[in-house]
């Protein structure tokens, strides 16, 4: 069950023409779609300023490196992303230890107040960010006069804010996770000896690893991308990418070709993880979220 | 109302889960642990909900009672009680105010409805079309995750760049290309601005619907198909008969999570038109940011979000009401 | 059972938040000046004036050095993009937790005055630094309500002035740049060619349709605000003025209709690429040469009036734009931010400054350096000194530079979607627009 299940085929018998030709001009029309922003943001990346701020062109009059090499220096895009990636990655181990906690709780307890747990959690879903952003904002501000402990403008602060937002989505996709893990298992280990954390780490852990990496990589997504929260609490010093990027459009002009380049830049990451563990995603949403 | 709806939430999980009660669980720690530790579980995310996301929320519902503008807010908790004042300015639809937020929110409706739709058609019908294996089937499956792990604002700022008039890709192909209209169309203001919304919110969500759909097909047992197929029913036949009926549980959850991030979308319309929006593509997110902080007015910004909040909290409800009630009578 | 539980919850919540409120009402420094708390460090929020902020750093940089050496007060900088600032304001007013100085766009001078975030400028302060006869009067008038101790002192003074392409204007036969708005019409006309256009504008961005139809409607003689403050959107006077501005684009077809949703200054680049031939800035002389055009390919003459030359009244053809220099109420180093104030404002200072950024220095005794008589700063000097008006200084100004913006806006985009814009459908928006701002 939390392996990936290979191909499942519909039926025995073959597909009818009408159903092949279907598929055929649907999937073509669709890459086509989902692909053309891709290429104007690989193809721009590479063409000198001249092409991107004049006529649109599909291709480039010359192939140029240098937007990558300006991006650099035009904005300090190196300490963004220093700054996104120790949120990002705080953010999201955090989070997940976190929700396996709570989760592990609400899966294999009984206890009062399980159900009010859930609710709120989950209905924290639907506040509308804008809604509490400056209420927030003045709550760390007093944590911080209060306890000198600086969250308001720091990257603590922002790690905070990140691993809450994914934290129901999190909790709510491990508690259907860890409910597919039969009980016999940490039952077991708890006749062997181990305590009840023994049991998650040892026993209910290792078996949710699919779920475990689904949480995690929405996690990281959800920080990496988030722009509101971070125009508002970052400063010069804990800038995130979401905010730095907008550093290209200066005074004087927009460097598409250079945000482009940027974009790229900053997605890669994103992307490649989150397709390496698409394996894992597609299990763990089978055995948690969609159950 | 949302008691009552994640009972049923609640009464699923257990019997899916087949929990047989705590107290046969963990047995060496003594009973005040046994009883605690579940509560020490939860306490990190309990705190920090309570921290970040309800603290704040009964803060901002406060805010919304008060007098709270540019005069008052260098200390927000001496500004002057307003009673219902700032609700009375947010839905007096015969006011400007109140007009324009009403305006918003039906662009805001309508906006949802479409790209939450849009999306599961996307979604379900090439979930549908890649569960065969054929060749490149893989490869599809990859790009077509792309747009959705892309970083929301690198993928809405290369749209922002190809509905440019002058110089962007949509009026190239259009216009210059295949000559479909007079003149250049603009996308990023007036009427239009709305599909080129539509457009980028579609693009960017229905991935994520296209891999909860894909992971729910997962789950149907392959005998339907087999069973179905020695009935004689074709391909398209199993479709309607098995497929999408077999999804409906998986749908509940999915159209609910498109629609209750659709409708607070804040990041695309703000990286796509800036801080003010065009009235056609007037999102209710920027809308409140546009009240509340281009001109610091925060009482009725708090009123206008609470407002929106009560709203998304009586369609959850009555949605999950309705969803699970037909669950109920389905499995009967 | 349930609902008790319930309830508890939430009571528990909001005693929470009632704790953390109280403490908020506590922190706060409510009412209190500065202090001097920290006599050896300041911390400044500076506005980006250069082409990129790397270009501010540069600088400023130097200067905070000297500053350092004079008074041993360390100066941490931040430069922050126009974008964020007026957040970042906010959030440093909400929390008492801000710079000790800052820069603002002097048009913000009466908002934030009435936060009470920022220091007055009574005659004890600004004797501090000279007084208040050393500044320029335009630039005086554009830092806070009349009749209220400044909230800021000017820092750099810009105005509009009209720049144009010499080789595309002796392209056309035309010899002089144009001193009136028909000159404006009916060269444009000859200019707006083969897919060039007489002249540049940024129709999505709502500050400077605020600057732009500001002056039109001193030209035509109106007020966006009555004098005690009153908004009055939809007079004739400034139905007509936002009619006139709109229409180079609609009627008289001068400006293209690309430029409705130009809000990045791509207006810029046109000129510089040869696009356009004729643009209305303040100080454009830097972003020109960063855009790779020659001092030598442009000319800069005043900005147009609707006849006879620049002056007061209804021959106004600027506004007083610019950036102030604003001290924190509640400052942790008072003695040291009026030190820096007193620093950033000496001649010597506003010299460079102004120089650097090709503005025009508030100061007089500064502005005879001949750096500020070339051929860019010449014509901004004098429109600054002889017919320049400040914005209106009334609170409510960021509320009018979003709703008469964003009218001006969608007239632009109804324009250049090719549908009519009649003196009915600008007043109808202005009307909209009048209701939006906060009942008095």
């Amino acid at each position: 069950m939390s392996s990936t299940s290979p191909a499942r085929p519909r039926s025995p018998m073959a597909a009818p023409r009408s159903f092949l030709w279907a598929r055929r001009i649907f999937l073509t029309l669709l890459t086509g779609f989902v692909l053309l922003p891709v290429y104007v943001m690989v193809s721009s990346s590479l063409k000198p300023l001249e092409d991107v701020s004049g006529t649109f062109r599909w291709l480039p009059s010359g192939l140029t490196i240098r937007p990558y090499i300006d991006i650099w220096s035009t904005v300090p895009l190196a300490k963004y992303f220093m700054n996104s990636a120790i949120v990002a990655g705080a953010a999201t181990v955090c989070s997940v230890v976190i929700a396996v906690f709570a989760a592990y709780a609400v899966s294999r307890y009984r206890f009062r107040g399980k159900r009010v747990f859930t609710v709120t959690v989950l209905s924290t879903q639907m506040f509308p960010g804008i809604l509490f952003l400056l209420p927030l904002f003045l709550i760390y501000v007093n944590i911080g006069n209060a306890t000198g402990i600086a969250l308001f403008g720091s990257r603590g602060g922002l790690i905070l804010t990140y691993l809450t937002f994914s934290l129901p989505f999190s909790i709510w996709m491990l508690i259907g996770y860890f409910d597919s893990v039969p009980r016999d298992l940490d039952e077991a280990a708890l006749v062997d000896g181990c305590g009840p954390l023994g049991a998650l780490f040892r026993v209910v852990v290792p078996a949710a690893i699919p779920g475990i990496v689904a949480v995690a990589v929405y996690a990281f997504m959800t920080a990496w991308g988030e722009v509101l929260f971070a125009s508002v609490m970052t400063n010069d010093a804990t800038r995130t990418l979401a905010v730095g990027l907008q550093g290209y459009a200066t005074q004087t002009e927009v460097y598409w070709n250079q945000v482009m380049a940027a974009s790229l830049v900053v997605s890669v990451p994103v992307v490649a993880g989150f397709l390496l563990l698409q394996r894992y995603l597609v299990a763990g949403l089978t055995a948690g979220a969609v159950k | 109302m949302t008691t009552t709806t994640t009972t049923a939430e609640a009464e699923r999980r257990t019997v899916s889960g087949s929990t047989p009660g705590a107290a046969r669980g963990p047995r060496r720690p003594g009973r005040i642990r046994r009883i605690g530790l579940p509560y020490l579980l939860l306490l990190p995310a309990l705190v920090l909900e309570l921290l970040v996301h309800l603290v704040p929320m009964v803060m901002g519902i406060l805010m919304s009672f008060k007098a709270l503008t540019r005069f008052s807010i260098r200390d927000w908790s001496a500004a002057p009680w307003s009673g219902f004042d700032n609700y009375k300015i947010s839905v007096d639809i015969n006011a400007p105010a109140g007009e324009a937020l009403l305006h918003s929110f039906w662009v805001t409706c309508g906006f949802t409805v479409l790209s939450v739709g849009l999306c599961w058609l996307l979604g379900t019908a090439t979930a549908i079309f890649l569960q065969d294996t054929f060749r490149g089937r893989g490869v599809l499956r990859t790009l077509f995750l792309v747009p959705y792990a892309l970083p929301v604002y690198t993928a809405v700022i290369t749209w922002a760049f190809m509905f440019q008039h002058d110089n962007g890709l949509v009026n190239h192909v259009l216009h210059d290309q295949l000559g479909l209209t007079d003149k250049p169309s603009f996308w990023l203001i007036g009427d239009n601005s709305f599909i080129a919304l539509l457009t980028v919110s579609v693009w960017k969500g229905w991935p994520f619907a296209f891999l909860v759909i894909m992971a729910g097909l997962q789950n149907i047992p392959k005998e339907l198909y087999e069973a179905a197929a020695l009935d004689g029913a074709g391909m398209w036949q199993q479709i309607r008969r098995i497929t999408l009926p077999s999804l409906r549980p998986v749908n509940q959850v999915l159209v609910l999570v498109l629609f209750l991030w659709t409708f607070n979308d804040f990041n695309t319309p703000y990286v796509l038109f800036g801080k003010a929006a065009p009235e056609a593509a007037d999102l209710i997110s920027i809308h409140v940011y546009q009240t509340t902080f281009a001109t610091w007015n925060f009482g009725t910004g708090s009123a206008m979000s609470v407002l929106l909040l009560l709203f998304l909290l009586v369609v959850t409800g009555l949605y999950l009401l309705l969803t699970s009630r037909r669950r109920k009578t389905a499995d009967v | 059972m349930r609902s008790i539980r319930v309830a508890a919850i939430g009571a528990v919540t909001l005693s929470l938040a009632l704790a953390v409120s109280a403490c908020g009402g506590g922190s706060s420094t409510a009412g209190g000046g500065g202090s001097n708390d920290s006599p050896k460090t300041l911390t400044y929020w500076a506005s980006n004036q250069g082409a990129s902020i790397a270009v501010d750093k540069k600088v400023l940089k130097p200067e905070l050095d000297k500053f350092e050496k004079q008074t041993g007060i360390r100066v941490k900088l931040e430069v922050i993009p126009w974008s964020e600032l007026l957040n970042r304001i906010l959030t440093a007013t909400t929390s008492g937790q801000g710079p000790d100085v800052l820069n603002i766009g002097n048009t913000w001078s009466a908002s934030l005055q009435a936060s009470g975030a920022l220091l007055p400028w009574d005659d004890k302060n600004f004797g501090g630094i000279g007084g208040k006869d050393r500044f320029v009067d335009s630039a005086l008038g554009s830092t806070g309500v009349k009749g209220e101790d400044p909230a800021a002192v000017p820092l750099y003074s810009m105005a509009y002035a009209l720049y144009y392409n010499k080789k595309m204007f002796a392209d056309a036969g035309i010899s002089k740049p144009p001193a009136t708005w028909d000159d404006v019409v009916a060269d444009g006309k000859k200019l707006s060619k083969d897919g060039k256009w007489g002249l540049g504008a940024e129709g999505a961005n709502l500050s400077e349709n605020i600057h732009q139809v500001f002056v039109f409607a001193k030209q035509h003689g109106a007020d966006f605000f009555t004098a005690d403050g009153k908004p009055d959107f939809t007079s004739d006077g400034a139905v007509s003025a936002i009619k006139q501005y709109v229409d180079l684009m609609a009627k008289d077809k001068i400006i293209a209709p690309g430029n409705a949703e130009y809000a990045q200054n791509q207006s810029l680049s046109d000129f510089a690429k040869g696009k356009t031939a004729m643009v209305l800035w303040q100080t454009a002389s830097a972003t020109f040469a960063s855009l790779g055009m020659k001092d030598d390919e442009w000319g800069v003459a005043p900005a147009p009036v609707r006849s006879g030359t620049p002056g007061t009244g209804t021959a106004v053809n600027s506004m007083v734009a610019g950036i102030n220099l604003a001290v924190f109420k509640n400052t942790d180093n008072h003695d040291g931010a009026l030190k820096f104030v007193k620093f950033m404002t000496s001649d010597a200072e506003q010299k460079i400054l102004n120089k650097a950024y090709g503005s025009i220095p508030p100061v007089k005794s500064a502005q005879s350096d001949p750096a500020f008589n070339t051929q860019a700063t010449a014509a901004l000097r004098d429109t600054l000194a002889k017919s320049a008006e400040a914005l209106p200084q009334v609170a409510d100004e960021s509320q009018f530079e979003t709703s008469v913006g964003t009218a001006v806006k969608e007239l632009f985009a109804d324009a250049a979607g090719g549908r009519p814009v009649t003196t009915a459908s600008v007043k109808a928006k202005l009307e909209k627009a009048q209701q939006q701002m906060p009942a008095k």
